[in-house]
């Protein structure tokens, strides 16, 4: 009974029309890019380019030099590692976890002597394998590591690097903030635009006009449902790129990701037409809409995390929908916990479903 | 052959009895017009007819189909404008044309509609930049895509400045010599005898008054009268010098004969004449249907509706 032929004409009609709606286009697309630029200025500090990396020596020197020092100041003269020590006091990967660092060189005791002496010797390269950033470090050290081997005679390979897991939970804010606003963007602009929709049609008749014609209210519902999980994709690409490209954040991308952008706006945009249907009229729609979307919008971890709130708000946070959409999306983003994110998909898929649902059920094309 | 069939149909809302039992049926090809009141009925009536509310009770049948349990096949073959016809806002006519196109699975020549309802110049204005008369003809031009046989316009020209009504009842006129069936709700008497075959008149949720125009002045109205501006001795002097039967309105000055016979209005003449007394300007009326329409709607009239009938009655024949 569904028809692709009428989805498209549907599709096609409103799109243009969302289109010429300058409005609507700022606050779908525009206004959480615009976001992410005010927090991730406030938050993220300066952030040159130079990733900076926490560094321990632990070289003591041999005949008068420390090959150690010298690695140190060739890699600070690259211009992707800013180098800054660390005391042998510390313990080194307490620190970094300590620091809340993504990623760390330690060079080990001896280096100098094995170095002149032609024993194999390993530098340490701590990364998160989240991090966009490790994967920097990482490469800098490797390509160090082989120069000094170059300077060597004939170039035998002396130095190498091994790698270690830091314990660090999360790295930066802006990492943090850009799936909580792309959450807020797959919140927002399906939610406020369907109740709007949905409400001013039933007012205006709109509905009544289109259930003349052979369109189904599936049909028209999928056609905006297609529209917004599109949008919020647009959204996605644009605030994953001002994120990586102006604050470098430390985001990872996976296919994991498309089952939250599809279910988001799904959710969403039947959620909205949900409240744009069962209430009187578009001022109440209005009201409705904002109390249920504004309690998502600071509590489910869009602008601060989760676990920044006290332990009853954050009990509150695991009953609204969107939570499951910003941590699904911190999950594989930030922490790359699939399994974590399978656990959040499930039960975003089982709210979706209710709410589609009820949404298809309870509207009415015509009257009885 | 008959396009509508409707029987005792009643439709109620709680204790508000919106339809009542009502009967009529439509030709094919006849532009039938429903009218009455605010709240009479007549979009609860037009509402079942085209599929959109259910009946409580009574037998509807239109081009042959149930229209609620087979609205979807029914609608292929209407064209409707509703009441307060709106659109996307930012569509234009020539795309909301193509979008109904694709939605009825029909080939559309977008231009030659457009150009039928007169809107060809507007046809890539988005339609929240259109005046009301270009909006209600976007909507005539939407009920068009699907070529079909019968129309439901509901209230199609109400809000419209006259320049705009009139070219609305030039493209209804031109449906109707293509030998389409038109149900037409208005608040406009005027429009209704200019473009209905027949009219039925509704109010309470029951038709009061079904036929041509002329059938229901004439059973309904009250007949031709002369009216004579005068004073009271004059019309004292007439009814005492003729067998006429005379009124006087004191408030405006008026009196009113009543004319059995065209003639009778020469005995009245020659009567005033003989009086010697003052007399001014003199014409015979006979009530229009909108008279027969305020007798006949127990209700007050609405303001509009008020402003309508006022104009209407201004329109008397010279003698």
């Amino acid at each position: 009974m569904v028809s692709a032929k009428r989805i498209y004409a549907d599709f096609k009609v409103f799109s243009v029309g969302y289109l010429r709606n300058k409005f609507g286009l700022f606050f779908g697309l525009i206004f959480p890019v615009v976001l992410i630029l005010i927090f991730g200025a406030i938050f993220a500090g300066g952030g040159g380019e130079a990733v900076n990396v926490y560094v321990q020596n632990q070289d003591t020197g041999a005949f008068g030099q420390n090959i150690g020092d010298n690695f140190l100041t060739a890699l600070n003269q690259s211009t992707t590692i800013n180098v800054i020590t660390v005391n042998t006091s510390e313990n080194f990967a307490e620190f970094l976890a300590s620091n809340s660092a993504s990623d760390g060189i330690l060079i080990p005791p001896n280096f100098s002597t094995d170095y002149i002496a032609g024993n194999q010797i390993n530098i340490t390269v701590y990364g998160n394998p989240a991090s966009s950033t490790s994967g920097i470090v990482s490469g800098t050290v490797n390509g160090y590591a082989n120069y000094f081997n170059l300077q060597r005679f004939n170039g035998t390979t002396v130095i190498g690097v091994t790698s270690a897991t830091v314990n660090t939970q999360q790295t930066n804010y802006v990492d943090f903030l850009i799936p909580g606003l792309i959450g807020f963007s797959i919140l927002t602009s399906p939610m406020f635009s369907l109740v709007n929709i949905s409400s001013e049609y039933k007012k205006n008749k709109l509905f009544k006009q289109l259930s003349l014609t052979p369109l189904t209210k599936m049909e028209w519902l999928i056609s905006k449902v297609i529209f917004y999980i599109l949008l919020s994709i647009a959204g996605f690409l644009l605030m994953v790129g001002v994120g990586i490209f102006v604050f470098d954040a430390h985001i990872t991308l996976s296919l994991w990701l498309i089952p939250f952008l599809v279910l988001g706006p799904v959710l969403f945009a039947s959620l909205g037409m949900l409240v744009g249907i069962v209430t009187k009229n578009p001022e109440t729609a209005g009201v409705i809409g904002n109390i249920v979307t504004f309690p998502m919008m600071f509590l489910a971890g869009t602008f601060f995390p989760i676990s920044s709130m006290p332990t009853y708000l954050q009990t509150v946070a695991h009953v609204l929908p969107l939570f499951y959409v910003t941590e699904g999306l911190n999950n594989v983003m930030v922490y790359n916990n699939i399994s974590a994110a399978m656990f959040d998909i499930a039960v975003l898929g089982i709210i979706t479903l209710v709410i589609f649902v009820f949404a298809v059920k309870l509207f009415k094309w015509r009257e009885d | 052959m008959l396009s509508i069939e409707v029987s005792g149909l009643k439709k109620y809302y709680g204790n508000l009895k919106a339809v009542d039992g009502i009967d009529f049926t439509v030709k094919k090809g006849e532009v039938f017009g429903l009218l009455g009141p605010n709240g009479a009925g007549k979009t609860t009536t037009i509402e079942i007819m085209e599929g959109l509310r259910e009946r409580d009770s009574g037998d509807v049948k239109i081009l042959g189909f149930d229209p609620w349990k087979n609205g979807y096949e029914l609608h292929k073959k209407i064209g409707v404008i509703p009441q307060n016809f709106t659109f996307f806002e930012k569509t234009t006519p020539r795309e909301a044309i193509n979008y109904y196109a694709d939605l009825f699975h029909v080939k559309a020549d977008a231009d030659a509609i457009l150009r039928e309802v007169l809107l060809e110049d507007m046809a890539k204005h988005n339609f929240e930049s259109l005046s009301g008369g270009q909006k209600q003809k976007t909507g005539l031009a939407l009920s068009l895509v699907n070529q079909p046989e019968l129309l439901f316009l509901d209230e199609p020209t109400t809000g419209l400045d006259p320049n705009a009504r009139r070219a609305i009842w030039e493209v209804i006129r031109g449906l109707k010599a293509k030998g389409k069936t038109i149900i037409l709700t208005t608040h406009y008497l005027d429009e209704a005898q200019q473009l209905s075959d027949r009219v039925a008149i509704m109010d309470h949720g029951h038709i009061v008054a079904i036929g041509t125009t002329q059938e229901i002045i004439q059973q309904h109205g009250s007949g031709e009268r002369l009216e004579i501006h005068g004073s009271q001795q004059l019309a004292d002097y007439i009814k005492e010098n003729t067998e006429l039967q005379v009124e006087y309105d004191p408030a405006i000055g008026i009196i009113t004969v009543a004319l059995k016979k065209k003639i009778d209005a020469l005995a009245a003449l020659a009567a005033a004449e003989q009086s010697g007394l003052e007399w001014g300007n003199i014409q015979t009326r006979q009530d229009s249907l909108d008279d027969v329409f305020i007798k006949l709607a127990r209700e007050p009239l609405d303001e509009q509706e008020k402003t309508t009938s006022e104009t209407q009655t201004g329109k008397k024949r010279r003698l």
